[in-house]
């Protein structure tokens, strides 16, 4: 028997090897590469660098976690990232609703796959290239106030500041948004939409009472997308925040290349974990993976 | 077209016609339903009786023509504004709820206090047979639990008129059987006029007051399930309600049942009655009765159905290829319409 045939036999009389086969070389990229560094951050957090060798110290101390509450300048760059990633969420939850809304239940064979390429057209272009057209457009001689004096309107002076970051992030973050909540929206039944204006309801309380709790699982996917795409970056407040708006990874990009305090840097990134771990376990007191 | 019974109407429809990219799914409709009736809507798929039945839920708007409910328009009323509740053919039961949520929601929507409206659900449940089910949701359900859910949902509104999409569609045979008469029982208990859209034929004459026959967005007749059997005024109604046989006879077209036609040896000679020698093409054993394919002598064929009345020992009267003559009583062939 050739060794193709037997191989297939053996996979079909084993339904668990066929798994195992599967489901292997993932499973070993993500506990090797993200377990693993993982681990390896949060035990390098721990440790200490000699002031004046630059040497790593291995032990167990919480030096590093103790300079951080000690200092408030962390607590304020700590709750500028969670703020702006909260909002940057909550904006983009209520900008992807109407969009997905209309391409889930509206929009046509031929209106859809265009609506569809509209959202994922700016995935095709480089993040870079888009953080720096919007520096183009909300720098203080930019696109914006150009057209702001054009109309007789007051410069705003919204480029290089929180502002900035805010409108941005939910600019890039937002196909992430609409793609779960399109699919939530796709899967609801339309007559279950008919059911509840047959029982009485006008439309808002149909969207409060089925459309939102049957689309929340998309809501909190997108959600988890960009609140931890928000949390976790770092180019943006340097391109486009003014001074003095940095980000937990601005203080951990600086303390890895500039200051080679990597230990300090492991300590500081531990907190957008507990951040998002926190986050996952109240989406899941709220049902949000029920449907899984 | 034909009026309902002396009452005025529940629901008057006239003039209805809906037109989906470009062909007619409803072509002029005129209907008038009786306060109390059981009225179905009979046809094959396509036949219009679903677009019909969703321009009267709301669902869907009518390019002209009006919908009147007890002498008040509705043509402009959006859903949530008609007195009238839907059951669907896929029950429509909101997931991510509880029975009792769901059985309630309707109430609820009508702003009748909390307290209220959960003790009616409880009682719409448990008339029927799901009172100890409130707390489970519709993934928990049989297709026939869901179907009595569903139910539930829409009959404690107490509407004025009782919409049902194919509602027993989804259910095996046994089931359908016994939803079908607690259905009807339901309706007699509740005096709520139901409109009943089926494309079953035994579902339509086994529960109805009235029928209407739909065959491409129109009307063919309106009539209680025994006239729509006995006398069916077109070829369509005749052989789509039952099984038929159309005759031809000096150019005009009868109906003619095939229980209708006794089977008689070659040889006789039956007093006052149409007669025909024939030969046997077929022989289909139904167990409650028999059904034959015959040819004629003149080149015709002809259906007949036998009850199976004889005793188990005799051996089948008649086989493939057996001659027979073929009878049957002069006023049997009903005249249909040209």
């Amino acid at each position: 028997m050739p060794v193709s045939a037997s191989l297939t036999g053996l996979l079909w009389r084993r339904p668990a090897l066929r798994v195992a086969a599967l489901i292997s070389l993932p499973a070993v990229w993500f506990v090797l590469f993200y377990l693993a560094a993982l681990a390896a951050m949060f035990i390098s957090s721990f440790h200490t660098v000699d002031e004046l060798s630059g040497e790593i110290q291995p032990g167990w101390t919480l030096d590093n976690f103790r300079q951080l509450l000690g200092d408030w300048t962390y607590g304020r760059i700590a709750l500028r990232t969670i703020g702006i990633a909260a909002a940057v969420t909550l904006t983009d939850g209520l900008l992807a609703w109407p969009f997905a809304y209309v391409m889930a239940r509206y929009a046509g064979p031929r209106l859809r796959p265009a609506l569809m390429a509209l959202v994922m057209l700016p995935l095709w272009s480089s993040y870079l290239a888009r953080v720096y057209a919007w520096r183009l457009i909300l720098a203080h001689d930019g696109a914006l106030n150009w057209l702001l004096h054009g109309l007789g309107l007051p410069a705003a002076s919204i480029g290089y500041s929180n502002w900035a970051m805010w409108i941005v992030f939910t600019y890039l973050w937002l196909p992430f948004m609409i793609l779960p909540l399109f699919a939530s929206l796709e899967r609801i039944p339309p007559s279950l939409l008919e059911a509840s204006s047959d029982l009485g309801a006008a439309g808002w309380r149909t969207f409060r009472r089925v459309i939102v709790p049957l689309a929340m699982p998309g809501l909190v996917a997108g959600s988890i997308f960009t609140f931890s795409l928000t949390l976790g970056d770092y180019i943006t407040p340097l391109l486009v925040g003014g001074p003095g708006s940095d980000f937990i990874g601005n203080v951990v990009y600086a303390n890895v290349g500039v200051s080679n305090n990597i230990p300090f840097a492991a300590a500081f990134a531990v907190l957008p974990l507990l951040v998002m771990a926190g986050y996952l376990l109240i989406a899941r007191k709220l049902g949000a993976f029920d449907a899984l | 077209m034909q009026q309902g019974n002396e009452q005025a109407p529940l629901i008057r429809l006239s003039g209805v016609r809906k037109v989906f990219g470009g062909t007619a799914a409803i072509e002029s409709l005129d209907l008038a339903i009786a306060p109390g009736e059981f009225f179905t809507f009979l046809g094959p798929s396509g036949s219009g009786k679903t677009t019909t039945l969703r321009i009267i839920a709301g669902f869907e708007q009518p390019d002209s023509g009006r919908i009147e409910l007890d002498g008040q328009d509705l043509s402009r009323l959006p859903p949530h504004r008609r007195d009238v509740n839907t059951v669907f053919q896929d029950y429509a039961l909101f997931p991510h709820l509880t029975l009792l949520e769901n059985v309630a929601y309707g109430l609820r929507a009508k702003k009748i206090p909390s307290q209220e409206a959960l003790q009616r659900a409880e009682q719409a449940l448990a008339s029927v047979q799901l009172g100890d089910f409130g707390a489970r949701r519709p993934g928990q359900l049989s297709g026939g639990q869901r179907q009595r859910v569903a139910l539930a949902r829409a009959i404690v509104n107490r509407p004025r008129v009782l919409l049902l999409d194919e509602p027993l569609g989804a259910l095996d045979l046994k089931l359908r059987h016994q939803m079908q008469v607690e259905l009807k029982a339901l309706q007699q208990q509740t005096g709520i006029t139901f409109i009943y859209v089926t494309h079953d034929q035994d579902e339509a004459l086994t529960m109805s007051d009235r029928i209407a026959v739909f065959n491409h967005g129109r009307v063919e007749q309106v009539a209680s399930p025994w006239t729509l059997y006995e006398q069916p005024q077109t070829a369509f109604v005749a052989g789509f309600v039952g099984i038929t046989n159309i005759i031809e006879h000096h150019g005009a077209r009868f109906a003619l049942r095939p229980e209708k036609i006794r089977l008689l040896s070659p040889d006789a000679r039956p007093e006052g009655q149409e007669a025909i020698p024939a030969t046997v093409k077929a022989v289909s054993y139904l167990g409650m009765s028999t059904r034959f394919l015959l040819h004629c002598a003149d080149g015709r064929t002809l259906t007949v159905v036998e009850q199976n009345i004889a005793h188990r020992a005799e051996a089948p009267r008649l086989t493939q290829g057996s001659a027979v003559l073929a009878a049957w009583s002069a006023e049997a062939p009903w005249p249909l319409a040209a």
